[in-house]
């Protein structure tokens, strides 16, 4: 594990692999469906498609007329679309098999260039000219394409996120007016458009906001234009920036958070976790972002941010290459990739390819080592309560702080309890309000991992700690009363297996007043289990066990709990006073309060006893005998033998 | 009624007659002895008695004597610790009336119960062993003659706060004020103190108080029991009276310049001025645990607005000056706040309807949380007439014979109720002051309060 610290960004350990660039190999990438297209020979030699799985995995051949610009497949992968010039995208029906009819659409009006195009929606697709938008519909049974909308437009190019359906086109010479658009099943929304501010306007002026330095990605479930700015305005020496533009509905892109790289030259940009990557050429470093993390803010509306840790390379990726003819694994080769090549391109949200080396991978956040390198362990905890793959993590985190060696302050680890439990009640909150209003907004929605519950710091960070022979038995109760207290303070309800290790703690520390004034503040809440535990405690402290009694009267659903642990305790008259006091007289077992009374051998409490049953018994039968079915016959024979027969009651009789 | 003479000390003395079990060596067994000026034979003549006394008693029960009844004197014995006894005599009130020409002397024996005055010797022990030591440690580490310096040092001062005339079920409940506070504030509290006890490694237990109530204890009940009687009846009404003398600036005078800390925290044991190093200020020495572990700790107590903090420390790490700063800067914003946050709860609780018709003392045995309505707040003196507090004294007595639950209801004289009840480990006495209620009447009532 040791080479594996130091790197916080790896890329995924299973690249896709496709073939490389070469004379006779084109390769293109789609960013709708993520499929990377190796094009042999135009096509006739084979088109391999590459998709993020099997499914979207296929390959065949097709005409080569001519050099391929552009190559995507519709989202259900029926219909290729080609684009082999700048007036036309020539379109396939893959269905069919055999069918290898092409039908084309070609851009309106003479001097129309089409920059690209993105299939939309099903079999709608949009083609981005130098004068606007096209938007048709393709119908593949007819072979025809329908135009369903056209915007005029002039257009520098284009930047299209998929997965929210935008599309996002420069305007002006300068380039800095951009222009959203959203596509929703065969229509087609304009948003206000925005103006990107530039650090210098050149004289004449030309194009200066740079299609490679403008992306679009989700961030916190926000959409943001984020554009890298190569100069600080006004200060050319300070290194480049990042500006996040967060896309509105009703009103333009509102500049809201800036990163300082401190760096100049060439970058790329991914968006893993809502986090933003910065890879950095020259140097060779990644650097991580993150808006949620604060900043600081000059005016309350843009918020600078610095990196979240200092840039660091790439965890060096080696590609196992296999012998094609030796099956094998002794076959096997490593080779070391080489990072951050001039052969890599970025695509959003998280892929970096490789054309050379015919390698696409996904870039990942390492969060174990990232422990060690935050040393603000509330810092830590901030962040990582925002990463998908957190839990673990972060239950690891708890677990280094509480014992010996990184052990934290009481009060960090007040704080870290405390988010977590925000987390938490937040989390609960919503739960129950899925509950009451509509179940199926919230069901399909996983439970987030940063969401750590009371099993889960039970199993992974207390039953771990308590065991702990290092780590000092008043920290321990610290630490439990500090996470109850936590609870509380969020209103949430304190599992039991949490009072029983708080209890188990002091007791095995002798620390009985201390548990004794716990309970008498309802630090631990009355449930029956802890009655019975504290039940279990009275022989090694004695007002245990009216502790558990007073508990379960509070209860007042342990009423025959209570007959129990006083009949035991040979209190055959408190038993009776008080299933009296709670109205059940009527309903007891006699068997029981006499069997109780007989073994006290207590003669005159069992004459009470029987005497208070034989009342009973007239009162609810008219005669004071017992039964058959109460078997109280042989209790009947020791109060004879023992009082004589005489001296049971005489039924009056009334007839 | 006429003037009846208060019960006063007669005598107070400790002794071990084995000591002096010779013939003439008689005085070696006195350890200690009020009045001190009494002549050494005097001295020796009331050891003897209550040896004797002691010694003539065994022979009938397995419990030793603890009370001796004569007409003018009541005398209270104690064995706290074996062979030392510890005795006290207090006069019983006398009322004179003229009759007939005759000065006629009426000793009002009733006046002094057995169980309230033997509480208070046993309390008086208590207190010694709390900022002495149990006598056989200070014997093992020492020698007799230190015993009986410390003896001479304690006592003397100690006896003249008694206030024997006031003593009453109070002194044999010696119980525990407890502060009602909700579960979110306590557990705040509590979390407070570990913080303290985190930080501030040279910390080994704490206790904390509001007014005169106590929220937390990290001491043995026992040894908190006597600690909480010492800082509510001792520690915070001097502390109080000094500060009120200090504070009250003479009028047209200036006013005392406000201190530049944010925070109302200050020591009530412990350096008086943060800007003075040279003086720490009087910290009390206190003995805990002494069964077990035997501790000696240094009681530093803490006050910020109503709110205390106790913190025992242990007398070989107790570090400079420095120290203190440092404990003051933790404590004094975040017990201000805590303190200020308590009292918003508290007089919340306390704006209530008081308006009840009856008073009420509630004991419980096992936390030894006591609650009265029956004594003034402030001053611990009892409300209502001596005869019916002596009746609940007296109901107490009786119910200490038994193990059962018990319940007792009486009619005074002056037709007021008294209602005594032992149950669960609790002691519950009403007074419903009520003319011409009957015996069905007030039982219901007090089954209603019950429920309530």
């Amino acid at each position: 594990m040791a080479d594996d610290e130091g790197f916080y960004v790896e890329l995924s350990p299973n690249p896709t692999r496709f073939e490389s660039v070469s004379k006779v190999t084109n390769v293109f990438f789609d960013e709708v469906n993520k499929q990377v297209f190796a094009v042999r020979s135009g096509g006739a030699t084979g088109v391999v498609v590459k998709g993020p799985d099997e499914k979207t995995s296929i390959s065949f051949r097709m005409e080569d007329k001519g050099d391929v610009i552009s190559i995507k497949l519709s989202n259900d992968m029926k219909v290729l679309a080609v684009q082999r010039s700048q007036k036309t995208v020539e379109f396939i029906n893959l269905s069919e098999g055999t069918d290898t009819n092409e039908y084309s659409q070609s851009c309106k009006g003479k001097t129309t260039r089409i920059i690209g195009f993105n299939w939309t929606y099903l079999n709608e697709i949009v083609f981005i000219t130098d004068h606007g938008i096209e938007f048709y519909q393709v119908i593949p049974e007819k072979k025809i394409l329908k135009t369903l909308k056209t915007v005029n437009i002039s257009v520098n190019w284009f930047v299209f996120l998929p997965e929210s359906s935008l599309l996002l086109l420069s305007s002006t010479t300068l380039g800095n007016v951009l222009q959203p658009f959203y596509f929703k099943g065969g229509t087609l929304l304009r948003l206000p458009k925005f103006e990107v501010d530039l650090p210098v306007t050149p004289k004449p002026p030309k194009l200066c906001l740079l299609e490679r330095d403008v992306t679009m990605s989700n961030i916190y479930g926000q959409v943001y234009i984020i554009v890298l700015r190569h100069q600080q305005r006004g200060h050319a020496n300070m290194g480049a920036e990042v500006v996040l533009y967060q896309l509105q509905k009703e009103s333009p892109a509102k500049k809201t958070d800036v990163l300082r790289l401190n760096m100049s030259g060439r970058f790329a940009l991914n968006v893993v976790d809502n986090l933003i990557v910065v890879h950095h050429q020259a140097s060779k470093t990644s650097m991580i972002f993150d808006i949620k993390l604060g900043g600081e803010s000059h005016d309350g509306y843009v918020t600078y941010h610095l990196p979240v840790l200092a840039p660091l390379p790439i965890k060096p990726f080696k590609l196992k290459i296999t012998g094609l003819h030796v099956p094998t694994h002794t076959q096997t080769t490593e080779i070391s990739c080489e990072l951050y090549s001039p052969n890599w391109i970025v695509f959003q949200p998280d892929i970096v390819i490789d054309a050379k080396l015919g390698c696409l991978w996904h870039v990942h956040l390492k969060l174990e080592p990232l422990v060690t390198m935050i040393p603000d362990k509330t810092r830590l905890v901030d962040f990582l309560l925002l990463r998908s793959e957190c839990k673990m993590v972060i239950l690891s985190v708890c677990k280094q702080a509480l014992v010996p060696g990184h052990q934290c302050k009481l009060s960090t680890i007040s704080v870290v309890f405390d988010k977590l439990n925000q987390v938490y009640r937040n989390y609960l909150e919503m739960e129950s309000q899925a509950g009451q209003a509509d179940l199926g907004i919230v069901r399909g929605k996983k439970r987030s991992q940063a969401v750590i519950d009371q099993a889960d710091m039970y199993t992974h960070v207390f039953s771990v700690f308590v065991d702990n022979k290092d780590v000092k038995h008043k920290f321990i109760v610290a630490v439990l009363m500090e996470y109850i207290r936590s609870l509380n303070q969020f209103q949430i309800p304190v599992q039991h297996f949490l009072y029983e290790l708080v209890i188990n703690t002091l007791v095995q520390n002798n620390f009985f007043y201390q548990l004794h004034q716990f309970l008498q503040y309802h630090v631990l809440s009355d449930s029956k289990p802890l009655a019975c535990l504290m039940l279990s405690l009275e022989s090694v402290y004695t007002p245990a066990h009216q502790l558990a009694l007073d508990m379960l009267k509070r209860l007042s659903t342990a009423n025959e709990e209570i007959v129990e642990v006083l009949l035991s305790k040979h209190q055959v008259l408190t038993a009776l006073r008080f299933i009296r006091s709670v109205g059940q007289i009527d309903t007891v077992s006699a068997r029981k309060f006499l069997e109780a009374a007989q073994t006290t051998e207590d003669k005159m409490l069992f004459y009470t006893v029987f005497k208070f049953f034989e009342e009973r018994n007239l009162r609810l039968r008219g005669h004071p005998r017992f039964v058959p079915g109460e078997h109280c016959e042989e209790y009947v024979r020791h109060f004879e033998s023992t009082f004589g027969s005489e001296s049971l009651m005489v039924p009056m009789v009334t007839s | 009624m006429t003037n009846r003479s208060c019960i006063t000390l007669y005598n107070f003395f400790v002794y071990n007659s084995n000591f002096g079990p010779r013939e003439g060596e008689e005085h070696k067994k006195i350890l200690f002895f009020h009045p001190a000026d009494t002549n050494i034979d005097t001295k020796i003549k009331a050891v003897g008695l209550s040896e004797a006394v002691v010694k003539f008693t065994e022979t009938f029960s397995d419990k030793p004597c603890d009370a001796l009844h004569t007409q003018k004197t009541r005398q209270v014995f104690l064995q706290p610790e074996k062979d030392f006894w510890m005795v006290m005599t207090v006069t019983i009130p006398k009322s004179e009336t003229e009759k007939d020409g005759q000065t006629h002397i009426e000793y009002h024996e009733d006046d002094v119960q057995d169980s309230v005055y033997g509480a208070v010797l046993k309390q008086a022990y208590n207190m010694f062993k709390l900022f002495m030591g149990p006598f056989t440690s200070i014997l093992k580490l020492t020698n007799v003659q230190h015993l009986m310096q410390r003896l001479d040092h304690f006592f003397p001062r100690y006896l003249q706060t008694l206030r024997l005339g006031q003593a009453d079920i109070m002194e044999v409940h010696n119980g525990i004020q407890f502060l009602p506070l909700d579960k979110n504030t306590y557990l705040r509290i509590q979390c407070f103190i570990n913080l303290i006890e985190a930080t501030f490694s040279q910390v080994k237990y704490t206790a904390f108080l509001y007014n005169d109530q106590l929220v937390w204890s990290g001491l043995e009940q026992d040894d908190m029991r006597i600690l909480y009687k010492y800082l509510t009846t001792s520690l915070f009404p001097t502390a109080l009276e000094s500060e009120m003398c200090r504070e009250s600036p003479k009028s047209g005078g200036p006013l005392p310049p406000i201190t530049s800390s944010s925070h109302f925290g200050k020591y009530v044991t412990g350096p008086q001025n943060l800007n003075d190093s040279n003086n720490l200020g009087k910290i009390p020495h206190i003995y805990v645990n002494t069964d077990t572990r035997y501790e000696e700790l240094n009681l530093i107590a803490y006050r910020a607005l109503s709110a205390t903090v106790c913190l025992m420390v242990e007398p070989t790490s107790i570090p400079g000056f420095e120290w203190y700063k440092k404990i003051d800067a933790f404590l004094g914003p975040q017990l201000s706040t805590l303190a200020s946050d308590i009292s918003e709860q508290y007089s919340k609780r306390a704006s209530l309807p008081s308006d009840q018709q009856f008073k009420y003392i509630y004991f419980n045995h096992m936390n030894l949380a006591q609650k009265t309505t029956i004594h003034n707040r402030k001053t611990l003196s009892a409300i209502i007439s001596p005869e019916i507090v002596r009746l609940i004294a007296d109901i107490n007595a009786s119910f200490v014979k038994t193990e059962d639950d018990a319940e007792t209801v009486m009619k005074t004289v002056s037709d007021c109720w008294v209602v005594g009840k032992k149950s669960d480990q609790r002691e519950f006495y009403v007074v419903i002051n009520q003319k011409n209620a009957n015996l069905i009447e007030i039982n219901g009532k007090y089954n209603h309060m019950m429920v309530t």
